[in-house]
């Protein structure tokens, strides 16, 4: 069978002020019709330019300064911009990440599908338009007829994307590029619109190429993967070999990274040393030579071509993985496994307590007046506790309260109503000087660290300040405190010179969670502080902050979208949904046997870097989409998405029950699993109130 | 570039900075992890602001053009000394020759020295309008967008208000109200100019306010002035200082706009604009160019080289364009 799409040695470079960056270097790949390639790396590895390479749509100074492109046996990369306008949309389809961004505002959706039509078909508005209305209901949007009028504001994220698969799909293309299409979503509806684009690529017998650098989403999803790195493939093949058997250095580090893996044993996750190369000056050896725990000298000076034993296995490195005397040896693992755990599982003091905690946000119109037209419900009446020296983490897709909870800890918001005790103080009602005392205390670490580093402060200013602040200390103590801080999160001491834009993303990470320390506190509330890194970066701040957690005896309130990464940190779980805690327990007990339908749900959802696991959970997951919060359901909030709601769920707001002695409760009239006696639940209550 | 695995012999002399890492536990093989490129001295904000902005050539040209348009007009009248008080009707339009090298206007002043006269008022005008105008904008706007709320509501309504007037309808009644001389002109332009920096620094610390830094701020326990004074101003210097520049251009030229309309200050005094207008009236009769381009040219280069530095200014602020 003839290739679909046949890319051979395609060398793509942009143009910048200084240098050329190779983003591309010399990448052979072919895509079969019907058949999905994933194609993998962390960011700046070249996967998305490769794609738009195909699309001919590189930015500003990019262009292909050799190799070929070829569709069903036409050579693409060197049509005229007008040819190429024939291809795009018509022959190749492409779904970008952000769904927001790649649709018109001031276009209805319906227009804008219209528009690809009219313009590869010929077709007239009105013909136009009934197609819009057909693609739109083979995506599943509800309504399709009555929505086409509408705009894009009007669509959820998730809806938004079905809406840019729909118009990547309206001309029937033979191949479908989609450049991270899940990445800006939560798991629930990744895993809805993965299913579509997979659904929809049997049924139409089209090619997709799957562009990621999630591994689960590939496991799941694609027949063959190609692993990028540095602008190059570096090892390609069907999926079930390469999840089974990597042979590249560089992949088997990336599985190695996963907190999946290690969440059961708690082990340090390997993370892979160093950053990528530049892409200006890119080294004539093998380029990840200086990141690789195989090398050897003939790495440093040679460049490995893609070769294999096999012809469907193909990989770039001389010593691959599984070759004789090879083995990855996880550093020092078993040394610092679960003590930390097994002592914060007991009884440690109580930190943190919130008792029913509620925020409102009032929804506003009118720009002086400002009259109060209703309430956004962000947390309602979540009570829960955390113990010295612990990790309690707090997950849910976003929306759900989980980032204003935080907030509302370290007091960037103020309580509607209900208690955040604080070693035995209520932060609520305290104010003032003492308030501030309490401030430093409690340190919150940000999701994008870059954003929460001031650019026109250096490195030691910053880390300065919060003792400046709290006036803790001369001049002097205060720059030999930030540069044990910097010894603690592994940043050189010259680092107070730079400013925060000359670090790297896992640096800016390390910089933040220095800022946190610096007036030692005793919670650390991070928000998502690792979901803007790549997963090797991820592993890097994890274990920092796992080790550091061991040595300062911190406490952590970790919130995340992500449930391996909460389950692989955290001693105990609590998954919220649209305001409401549903399930909180000991992590395992949470992840092993989830009493809540939303947490298995989530379980279930989120994609495991293993195709046989991800093939066997077909039809599983959460249909439907967060409802708003101005207006939350009645009863039981998850209701209307949840398999087992009946009536009773609408009318009677099911209440925390427990279902074992750890303290693994959740809320449902249906639970998944047999809650305890209630005897024995006011006995576990007692011992709880008995320790404070 | 030592990305590679670190020799724990060379971990002292590559990077020092890591071996202290091993008395919090944490090894030369982590910190290596980081794949901290051992970079030169760290160079300071400004000096890095210098490089980008020394890549546009044009902006070079125009620091040279600004330094001697200025040293011409203020140095000049030393070397090439005219009266610019006495009409000699004598020297009736004189050709430029030998005596006057530009040649005389219809009142007998020397027009080289003319325009050095008119230099003067027109840049002095320009840069106080402009430094007047952007301070009152700046601290105007900032407040109004910390504080927020009705007060920014109100603050920004008086803004629009004044927005809405037609300066020139005005700038015509209050001339003739006073005699316009320099400080009234200085006064005239700037109590409008201001009204558009005020929007504008307002918006920047509208966004400047929620920015995560500033919330970090508040986390470590800060406060609100702290947040505007190490934080905001910082941050919206270079939108002001940028705006400055642009400033000045607009300044002169509202000016040149006043003395072609009659409206700018009065004889003998004179500035670029009214060199123009006066030079206009002989435009007909043909061959009087000296009348109108060495103003007209002027007024254009100045200009475009503020604008040109504006635009270099706002690269070399620009902390993403720097890191390049």
């Amino acid at each position: 069978m003839a290739p679909l799409l046949q890319i051979d040695d395609l060398h793509t470079q942009i143009k910048l002020r200084e240098g050329v960056v190779h983003a591309v270097d010399g990448v052979t790949l072919h895509v079969d019709p019907g058949e999905t390639l994933g194609v993998v790396g962390e960011s700046g590895c070249g996967k998305t330019m490769t794609a738009l390479s195909i699309m001919n749509l590189l930015p500003t100074g990019g262009s292909i300064a050799a190799g070929s492109i070829s569709l069903a046996g036409r050579e693409i990369s060197k049509l005229s911009q007008d040819d190429m306008r024939q291809v795009r949309g018509n022959e190749i389809g492409m779904i970008f990440q952000d769904p927001l961004t790649s649709l018109n505002p001031t276009m209805t959706v319906g227009g804008q599908i219209a528009e690809a039509v009219r313009l590869h078909r010929g077709a007239t508005r009105a013909q136009a338009l009934d197609r819009a209305v057909e693609v739109l209901e083979l995506v599943g949007l509800p309504k399709a007829r009555e929505r086409v009028g509408e705009y894009p504001h009007q669509f959820s994220g998730g809806m938004r994307q079905r809406v840019m698969i729909a118009m990547a799909l309206a001309c029937e293309p033979k191949l479908l590029i989609a450049d991270e299409p899940t990445t800006a979503l939560d798991v629930t509806i990744q895993k809805q619109i993965l299913e579509l684009i997979d659904g929809l690529r049997r049924r139409l017998g089209m090619a997709v190429i799957l562009v990621t650098h999630d591994l689960g989403v590939i496991a799941g999803r694609a027949d063959r993967v190609a692993v990028m790195y540095a602008g190059k493939v570096v090892e390609t093949t069907d999926s079930t070999r390469l999840f089974g058997n990597p042979r590249h250095p560089y992949t088997e580090a990336l599985f190695h990274a996963l907190p999946d893996k290690a969440a059961e044993s708690r082990e340090r996750l390997y993370s892979i040393p160093g950053i990528p190369p530049d892409l200006v000056n890119p080294p004539k050896a093998c380029r990840f030579a200086p990141r690789c725990k195989y090398v050897t000298d003939r790495c440093r000076s040679e460049d490995p071509r893609l070769s294999g034993e096999d012809h469907g296995h193909l990989f770039a490195c001389f010593h691959p993985v599984g070759a004789a005397g090879h083995k990855l040896v996880p550093e020092a693992a078993s040394e610092l496994a679960p003590a930390a755990r097994v002592a914060a599982n007991g009884d440690g003091e109580v930190l943190l307590r919130l008792e029913h905690l509620v925020k409102n946000f009032p929804v506003t119109k009118g720009a002086v007046l400002q009259r109060k037209i209703g309430e956004v419900s962000a947390v309602a009446d979540v009570s829960l506790t955390i113990r010295r020296g612990e990790t309690f983490g707090l997950v849910g897709e976003s929306g759900c309260g989980k980032t204003t909870l935080g907030r509302l800890v370290v007091g960037l918001e103020k309580a509607t109503s209900g208690r955040i005790n604080f070693q035995g103080k209520d932060l609520v009602k305290s104010t003032g000087r003492d308030y501030r005392q309490q401030r430093r205390k409690i340190q919150l670490m940000f999701q994008d660290a870059y954003a929460s580093l001031d650019p026109r402060m250096r490195a030691g200013a910053i880390l300065r300040e919060p003792l400046v602040i709290q006036h803790i200390g001369t001049r002097r103590e205060q720059e030999t405190r930030v540069k044990e801080m910097l010894d603690h999160v592994g940043l050189p001491r010259s680092a107070t010179e730079r400013y925060s834009h000359e670090f790297s993303g896992g640096q800016r990470q390390r910089l933040g969670f220095a800022r946190a320390l610096v007036l030692s506190p005793d919670l650390i509330v991070a928000d998502e502080p690792v979901s803007a890194l790549d997963v090797s970066i991820q592993a890097q701040v994890l274990n920092l902050m796992r080790d550091l957690q061991r040595e300062m005896g911190l406490t952590y309130l970790f919130i995340s979208h992500d449930l391996a990464v909460v389950r692989y940190l955290s001693n105990h779980i609590g998954v919220m949904y649209l305001g409401k805690l549903v399930e909180v327990g000991p992590a395992d007990e949470v992840y092993l046997t989830p009493a809540h339908h939303y947490t298995k749900g989530l379980i279930d959802s989120a994609p495991v870097a293993d195709p046989k696991l991800e093939h066997a959970k077909v039809h599983t997951g959460i249909s439907g989409e967060l409802p708003s919060p101005i207006n939350p359901p009645s009863g039981c909030r998850f209701r209307t998405r949840c398999p087992r709601a009946e009536d009773l769920c609408a009318e009677v707001e099911p209440p925390l029950v427990s279902f074992s002695p750890n303290g693994h409760m959740a809320a449902c009239h249906f639970p998944l699993q047999t809650p305890m006696p209630a005897a024995e639940v006011s006995t576990a209550a007692a011992t709880e109130s008995v320790e404070p | 570039m030592a990305m590679g695995p670190m020799n724990p012999g060379l971990s002292e002399s590559v990077l020092e900075e890591a071996e202290p890492s091993e008395v919090s536990g944490l090894t030369a093989v982590e910190a290596a992890e980081l794949g901290l490129t051992p970079s030169a001295k760290p160079r300071g904000l400004l000096r890095r602001g210098w490089e980008v902005f020394a890549e546009n050539k044009l902006a070079l040209v125009s620091i040279g053009f600004m330094i001697f348009i200025v040293l011409f007009c203020f140095l000049g009248p030393v070397f090439y000394a005219t009266d610019q008080v006495h009409t000699n009707l004598g020297q009736y339009l004189c050709k430029p020759g030998g005596q006057h090298l530009l040649g005389c206007n219809d009142v007998g002043y020397d027009q080289l020295g003319r325009l050095m006269v008119g230099g003067q008022v027109s840049l002095e005008v320009g840069f106080a309008a402009a430094i007047v105008s952007v301070i009152i904008g700046a601290l105007y706007g900032a407040i109004s967008g910390f504080i927020g709320g009705p007060v920014d509501s109100f603050l920004m309504r008086v803004v629009d208000a004044g927005l809405s007037l037609p300066y020139i309808m005005v700038i015509i009644i209050l001339s003739v109200v006073f005699h316009p001389n320099v400080p009234i002109m200085i006064f005239l332009i700037a109590s409008f100019y201001w009204l558009g920096v005020a929007r504008l620094v307002r918006g920047e610390t509208l966004s400047l306010r929620t920015r995560e830094y500033v919330q970090a701020v508040k986390v470590a326990g800060g406060t609100g002035g702290r947040a505007v004074l190490r934080h905001i101003v910082p941050n919206a210097i270079g939108t002001i200082i940028v705006q400055a520049t642009f400033a000045v251009a607009d300044s002169i030229l509202i000016l040149a706009g006043l003395g072609f309309l009659g409206l700018g200050v009065q004889p003998p005094a004179t500035d670029w604009g009214s060199m123009l207008s006066n030079g206009l009236q002989f435009i007909q009769g043909g061959g009087y160019w000296w009348l109108i381009y060495p103003p007209g040219i002027a007024i254009i280069l100045t200009c475009i080289a503020f604008n040109f530095i504006g635009d270099a200014l706002r690269d070399a602020f620009e902390t993403r364009l720097q890191r390049r």
